[in-house]
């Protein structure tokens, strides 16, 4: 077996008397996408924060590539290759692509004081990156705001991939998306994938879980209760251990299996 | 995956909508209307042309520093005390200390780029909104301006600035004319008017540019480039844009902010000191409503309140708007009371055009 590209073990996060993660252990191969389940305040996102180094977990190991690490602040997640997309602050929608594409790291030309953004390559760069993901530009120096939510998340993909991410963390993609923007989404997270990049894949939606999950992870109160391969657990499993079980059982029934 | 449902978009219409689009609009309308109304007054003669130009000049310096800062996402309302610090500060130090000029101005451009980094750092370190921290610098400067000029002349204007600025080698650069030979040309070879009579005999009316009007193609063209050319203008836009998301990729948020701060009192001490070795004189009223009227000229120029959009040469365009209105009214024989009503109607005007530019551009909605 592959040596895991993160490893979190036993992960233990205390908010003063709150605890926020019990002890949560969570690992991403090259080349897979692992889902993230759990419904709102199960943790999720105390979790990835703690993986892309927001957050310094009170107790637990961080391995990545094997070798135990402390990450300080977001800037050493990103530097080990990890890259968060979130849901909302992908993007700023009064700049162009290319700026958003390029923001933080832009390429330059010219010396002295007298640099300026090459903006040839970053206009080149940001529309093959695009269209490798599957979009084509019209332009690339039209402003993000014009773009659909898919599109949005999908260029903030594009940039984690450019700039060398090893690990891919999406905060809940597809959750504000109709069901074509979905599907792209969707597509773009197998399209990553095949290029051996880890996708930690969050969502509290488990028909999108199920479209491109290798393994499962369910969060349930701070805890999981394992991780689950793909052919292993069914879509009603993981629903029932997202809620927790009982209540949702009995809707269930009434409801026909619909959920 | 080209989508079906954007239509194609002529160059034309790119050309046109961009988001200067409105000032542009606004200073053909303004010229055209007063080469109605002021055609034959002189207004476009060399001496009026001169006399709106560096009015316009001094809005627009001031514009620059505000249009940036309001890209960065943040208000300054002290410009217009700094302004008025910034001068008695020069005047003190060199006529009433006995500083040499040019030490005095690197002075005063110390003093008060400090106190826009500490504007900055304030609004930086307390989370405050730009706007309450900047109001009380302007209560702050100010008191201390009249303070400061009482104290050591009993009186408020402080003069004889003139005098000791004489052959300085700072001062040529805020208060003189160059090209002053090609003018004196023009006047012989009568291509400009001269003086036929009096102890300037024989001088072209307009003798030079002043340095005023230099200084603002300078920062304006400056600041257009650092905007829209240099990585440092993209971590403006996307300071004001959305200062999260851009710290999450990396950008220095902070410090962007700071130093736009101190970019706006750099530009206001450029103003203060060209005002000052003009006039030969400080007085501790000078650049009272500054600030807002910099603001007009940013708003009129397309930027956005609220940040993250905004260009500079639209800010210079508003300035130029500016001034044309606030001239153009005084050699139409207006009632000048009536110069706040026409820029008030071009405001609303102007704003309206700019956030209808503004959401085809970007896709609000």
């Amino acid at each position: 077996m592959t040596t895991p590209l993160i490893e979190m073990q036993n992960i233990e996060k205390h908010f003063g008397p709150v605890i926020a993660l019990g002890g949560v252990s969570f690992d991403v191969r090259p080349g897979e996408c692992h889902c993230l389940l759990g419904d709102n305040g199960a943790g999720k996102s105390t979790f990835i924060k703690t993986m892309s180094g927001v957050h310094k977990p009170s107790s637990g190991v961080i391995r990545v590539n094997g070798t135990d690490t402390v990450f300080d602040n977001p800037r050493d997640a990103m530097a080990a290759g990890i890259a968060t997309v979130y849901q909302d602050l992908a993007m700023i929608p009064l700049m162009s692509v290319t700026r958003n594409f390029w923001m933080g790291r832009e390429p330059q030309k010219g010396f002295g004081p007298f640099k300026s953004i090459d903006f040839d390559k970053a206009n080149k760069v940001t529309l093959e990156e695009m269209a490798r993901m599957g979009i084509n530009l019209r332009e690339p120096d039209q402003a993000v705001g014009t773009l659909s939510g898919g599109e949005r998340q999908t260029v903030a993909i594009a940039r984690a991939v450019h700039f060398g991410a090893k690990v891919l963390i999406l905060d809940e993609p597809t959750s504000a998306l109709g069901v074509r923007q979905t599907s792209n989404v969707l597509a773009t997270i197998d399209r990553v994938r095949k290029t051996g990049i880890g996708v930690v894949f969050i969502t509290h939606n488990v028909r999108h879980a199920m479209a491109v999950g290798d393994r499962f992870t369910v969060l349930n109160r701070g805890q999981t209760h394992g991780t689950a391969e793909r052919g292993q657990i069914s879509p009603e499993e993981l629903q029932d251990l997202m809620a927790g079980g009982q209540e949702l059982a009995e809707l269930e029934g009434s409801l026909g299996g619909t959920i | 995956m080209t989508d079906e449902r954007l239509k194609q978009v002529s160059s034309l219409r790119r050309a046109m909508i961009r988001p200067e689009l409105g000032a542009i609009c606004g200073t053909i309308l303004v010229f055209v209307f007063f080469l109605m109304i002021a055609g034959d007054s002189g207004m476009f003669a060399p001496e009026g042309i001169q006399n709106w130009t560096v009015v316009s000049a001094q809005f627009a310096i001031i514009a620059v520093g505000a249009c940036l800062l309001m890209i960065a996402g943040e208000f300054d309302l002290s410009v217009g005390s700094m302004i008025g610090f910034a001068g008695i500060v020069i005047a003190i130090l060199s006529v009433q200390w006995g500083w040499p000029v040019w030490l005095s101005i690197i002075t005063a451009f110390v003093i008060c780029v400090g106190l826009g980094a500490l504007n900055g750092f304030l609004v930086i370190k307390t989370g405050l909104p730009s706007f309450i921290v900047t109001l009380a610098f302007l209560y702050i400067l100010r008191g201390l301006t009249i303070w400061l000029s009482i104290l050591t002349t009993r009186q408020t204007i402080i003069g004889g600035v003139k005098e000791v600025a004489v052959g300085d080698p700072l001062a040529f650069l805020f208060g003189g004319k160059i090209l002053t030979g090609l003018f004196q040309w023009l006047g012989d070879i009568g291509v400009l008017q001269t003086f036929t009579r009096g102890t300037r005999m024989g001088q072209p009316v307009v003798d030079g540019i002043p340095m005023m009007v230099i200084w603002a193609i300078v920062l304006v063209i400056f600041g257009h480039w650092l905007l829209t050319k240099t990585r440092f203008g993209n971590w403006i836009f996307a300071s004001g844009g959305d200062a999260r998301a851009a710290l999450y990729v990396g950008v220095p948020v902070n410090r962007v902010k700071i130093l736009m701060f101190m970019f706006t009192a750099f530009c206001a001490t450029v103003f203060a000191t060209c005002q000052v070795i003009e006039f030969g004189s400080a007085a501790a009223d000078r650049g009272l409503l500054k600030e807002f009227e910099a603001i007009i000229c940013v708003v009129i120029g397309g930027a956005l309140l609220t940040g993250g959009y905004g260009s500079v040469i639209g800010a210079a365009l508003g300035a130029l708007i500016f001034g044309v209105v606030q001239q153009g009214l005084f050699f139409a024989g207006a009632e000048s009371s009536l110069f706040r009503v026409f820029l008030g109607t071009i405001l609303i005007l102007a704003v309206i055009m700019n956030t209808y530019i503004r959401r085809l551009i970007t896709g609000e909605r």
